[in-house]
C-alpha cells in the first residue's frame, strides 16, 4: 500500500525499541535499588503509545495512568530526565516530586501520569471541555487500562464527554489483566469497547501489538474527533509481558509462562523489524546501529540520573501551593 | 452599603467575577435552568448562557474531575456541590487530583478551582444530609478552606477564592442562605487566611465560623446580660488559619471556647485548641473548652437533632466552665 510506505516506520521502530530498552534498564535499576516505590513497566505494550501519540498533533493533550514511561518517551520527553525522575532526582521531569507514576511535562502538554485507577479519566474530559469552551482545535488523548473501565469515574467521564460533545479520544489499553485479575473476571462485558455504547459513543478496536494498525486507525480517529468535536472510544488489545509492577512476578498464580511466550510471538518490535528487513527498508547493519544508539541513550540516561542531585530540602514545601 | 441575603452575596461574587474574567464558569447540579437548588445562581444562566453556567448530571466525581482538568489548562471553574454531603463522591478528585497535581508535577501545573456549596445541618435533614465536613478537607495539604458566616465575608471571600490559583473549598450553610447583612458597594475582596473579630470583649474568647458564629454572637449577648463580655473571633478561613488574630484575643481574655458544628473527633476545633496550647499555654487561665456536635450521625427526630447540635445553652455552659463559674 502506498499510504503505508509513507509511514515513518523506522521512527516507530526506533521509539518502540527505545521504550523497550529504557524499561529493561529501569527494571535493572529497580533491582539495584536506584529506583523505588511502585514501578510499572510498559514492555509489550509499546505499539499503543507510539502509534497513538504519533497520530496526534504535538500540542494535543496526553493524560495517562501510572504505567506512563512509554507515553512520556513517545511524547518526546527526554529519556535522561524521565530516568532522573524514576531516580527521584531534582533534574527529573517532575523535579523528583512525582516518581515513576507521576511524570509531567507542561511544555509538551503531557498532563501527567495518575495512580488512582480511573481517577484521571474525568481530567481528560475537563481538558476536552476547556477546548470546546475556548473554541480551540486541540484534542485530548486519555490512556487507561481495561481495569478502570468498570469504574464510576470512567462512566461519569464518558457520559459527560458524549453529552457535551467534547474532543477526547479515550484509549483503553486492554492488556488483559488488572494486576492479577483477568478481564473476564472483572468486567461483565468481554468486548470492552462495547462499554462506550452505554454513552452513545462511537468505538473502534485497534491491534495494540501492531503499531501500523494503531497509527493508521488512530490518525483517522483523532482527525475525525478534531473535526467532529465528538469523543471516540478505542480499545487497543495489547499484552503486558512483565508483572503488574516491579513488586509482582510476571507469571505465577494468575497466568502461565506459556501464555506470555505465546503472546510474545506477536511482539510489536520484532514483528515490525522483521517486516522492515523483509521489505529491505532497513538492513541488519542499520538495525544494529539503531540498537547501539538507543543503548547509548539509555546508558547516558542512567549516568545522568545517577549523577544528578537529589531535590533540595526546600522542595518539600515549595510546590504545595501556588503563590 | 447594601443590605442583602447571604445567598445573594455569593451570587454577586460569582457574577461579578464572571463579568471580570471570561475564564470563570459555574458548573454543578441544577445551577442553570433550575436557578440553583438554593437559588444562589439565580439569574446567572440568563446572563452568561449555558456554556458558562452548566447543568450537570448527578455525577460529582465526573464533573469535579472535569473541572480540575479544565483548571489545568487555564480555566477557572466554580464547582457547586448541591450540598457538601455529595462532595464525598468527589473526594477522590479533590484530594487525589486537585490537591496534589501542583506538588507531584513539581509546580508545573496549578489548579485554580473553587468547590462550593452548603454544609452542616438545616432542619431535620437526617444523617446523610446534615454533615459538617470541614475537618476532612482541612486535613489535606494543597487545599484552602473557607467558611464565611455573614454576607459581607461570603462575597469577599468567594471572590478571593475565585481569583486564587489553588483549589479552594468554600463551606456555606443552608441555614445561612436567607440571613441578611450589610455588604459594601462595588468590588472588594476579603483575603483568604484573615480572621475577623466579630465582637469585642475582655473575659473570654469564643472562636467559631459559619453558622456557629451566629450562635456565638447570640450566646455573647446573653452572657453580657450576666456581666460576662465575650470576644467573638471568626477565623473565616480554616486553612490556612490566622492564628495571630486568635492568639491576640486569647492573650487579652486568657480563656478560649471553640465552637464547631462538626463531630469532636479530629475536629478543626481540636486543631485550633492544640495550636493555642502550644503557642500560648502560659497565658491560659483555664483549659480550652470545645463545644461540638455530639459524636453520632445526626438523627431525624426533632428533640434528638437538637440534642446532637451545639446550642447557646451549651456555649454559655462552656464559657462558665472556662471562667470557673460552674
Amino acid at each position: 500500500m502506498t499510504s503505508k510506505q509513507k509511514l515513518p516506520l523506522l521512527e516507530f521502530l526506533r521509539q518502540m525499541t527505545l521504550i523497550r530498552r529504557f524499561e529493561e534498564k529501569a527494571a535493572e535499576m529497580y533491582a539495584l535499588g536506584k529506583i523505588a516505590g511502585f514501578c510499572h513497566l510498559y514492555i509489550g505494550e509499546e505499539a499503543v503509545a507510539v502509534g497513538s501519540i504519533a497520530a496526534a498533533n504535538p500540542d494535543d493533550y496526553i493524560v495517562t495512568a501510572y504505567r506512563d514511561h512509554g507515553h512520556a518517551l513517545a511524547r518526546g520527553l527526554e529519556p535522561k530526565r524521565v530516568m532522573a525522575e524514576l531516580f527521584g532526582k531534582a533534574t527529573g521531569v517532575s523535579k523528583g516530586m512525582g516518581g515513576s507514576m507521576h511524570l509531567f511535562d507542561a511544555s509538551r502538554n503531557f498532563m501527567g501520569g495518575y495512580a488512582i485507577v480511573g481517577g484521571h479519566i474525568p481530567l481528560a474530559t475537563g481538558i476536552g471541555f476547556a477546548m470546546k469552551y475556548q473554541k480551540k482545535d486541540q484534542v485530548a488523548l486519555c490512556f487507561f487500562g481495561e481495569g478502570s473501565v468498570p469504574s464510576g469515574n470512567f462512566h461519569e467521564a464518558l457520559n459527560l464527554a458524549s453529552l457535551w460533545r467534547l474532543p477526547v479520544v479515550y484509549i483503553c489499553e486492554n492488556n488483559r489483566f488488572g494486576m492479577g485479575t483477568p478481564v473476564e473476571r472483572s468486567s461483565a462485558i468481554y468486548d470492552i469497547a462495547h462499554a462506550a455504547r452505554a454513552h452513545d459513543m462511537p468505538f473502534h478496536h485497534v491491534d495494540g501489538m501492531d503499531v501500523i494498525d494503531v497509527y493508521t486507525q488512530m490518525k483517522e480517529i483523532i482527525d475525525g474527533v478534531r473535526s467532529s468535536k465528538r469523543p471516540i472510544f478505542v480499545e487497543a488489545r495489547t499484552y503486558r509481558y512483565m508483572g503488574h509492577s516491579m513488586s509482582d512476578p510476571a507469571h505465577g498464580h494468575y497466568r502461565t509462562k506459556a501464555e506470555i511466550d505465546e503472546q510474545k510471538k506477536r511482539d510489536p518490535i520484532s514483528t515490525l523489524q522483521k517486516r522492515l528487513l523483509e521489505a529491505k527498508e532497513i538492513t541488519p547493519e542499520e538495525v544494529a546501529k539503531m540498537e547501539r544508539e538507543i543503548q547509548d541513550i539509555v546508558l547516558e540516561s542512567v549516568e545522568f540520573a545517577d549523577k544528578s542531585p537529589e531535590p533540595p530540602l526546600s522542595a518539600l514545601t515549595e510546590y504545595v501551593y501556588s503563590p | 452599603m447594601a443590605h442583602i441575603a447571604y445567598r445573594e452575596a455569593l451570587g454577586q461574587a460569582m457574577s461579578e467575577e464572571m463579568r471580570r474574567d471570561d475564564k470563570v464558569f459555574l458548573m454543578g447540579e441544577e445551577v442553570g435552568f433550575y436557578q440553583g437548588a438554593f437559588k444562589v445562581s439565580r439569574g446567572m444562566l440568563e446572563e452568561f448562557g449555558p456554556m458558562r453556567v452548566i447543568d450537570t448530571p448527578i455525577t460529582e466525581a465526573g464533573f469535579t474531575g472535569a473541572g480540575i482538568g479544565a483548571a489545568m489548562v487555564g480555566l477557572r471553574p466554580i464547582i457547586e456541590m448541591m450540598t457538601f454531603n455529595f462532595s464525598i463522591l468527589a473526594m477522590d478528585q479533590i484530594i487525589n487530583n486537585a490537591a496534589k497535581i501542583r506538588s507531584m508535577s513539581g509546580g508545573q501545573f496549578k489548579v485554580p478551582i473553587v468547590v462550593r456549596g452548603p454544609g452542616g445541618s438545616a432542619a431535620r435533614l437526617a444523617a446523610q444530609h446534615s454533615q459538617s465536613l470541614e475537618s476532612l478537607y482541612c486535613h489535606i495539604a494543597g487545599l484552602k478552606v473557607i467558611a464565611p458566616s455573614v454576607p459581607k465575608d461570603a462575597k469577599g471571600l468567594l471572590k478571593s477564592a475565585i481569583r486564587d490559583d489553588n483549589p479552594v473549598i468554600c463551606f456555606e450553610a443552608q441555614a445561612l442562605y436567607g440571613t441578611m447583612g450589610d455588604v459594601p458597594e462595588g468590588d472588594y475582596t476579603i483575603p483568604i487566611g484573615a480572621a475577623d473579630v466579630k465582637r469585642e470583649g475582655r473575659d473570654v474568647t469564643l472562636i467559631a465560623w459559619s453558622k456557629m458564629l451566629l450562635l456565638c454572637l447570640r450566646a455573647a449577648e446573653q452572657l453580657a446580660q450576666q456581666g460576662i463580655e465575650a470576644e467573638v473571633v471568626d477565623p473565616r478561613t480554616l486553612r490556612p488559619l490566622d492564628m495571630e488574630t486568635i492568639l491576640n484575643s486569647v492573650r487579652k481574655t486568657h480563656r478560649a471556647v471553640i465552637v464547631e458544628e462538626a463531630w469532636p473527633y479530629g475536629g478543626v476545633s481540636a486543631e485550633i485548641s492544640d495550636r493555642i496550647t502550644h503557642e500560648a499555654l502560659d497565658i491560659l487561665d483555664a483549659p480550652i473548652e470545645r463545644v461540638t456536635g455530639e459524636d453520632v450521625p445526626i438523627p431525624y427526630a426533632k428533640n434528638l437533632e437538637q440534642a446532637a447540635l451545639p446550642s447557646t445553652e451549651k456555649i454559655i455552659h462552656a464559657v462558665k466552665k472556662a471562667m470557673y463559674l460552674e
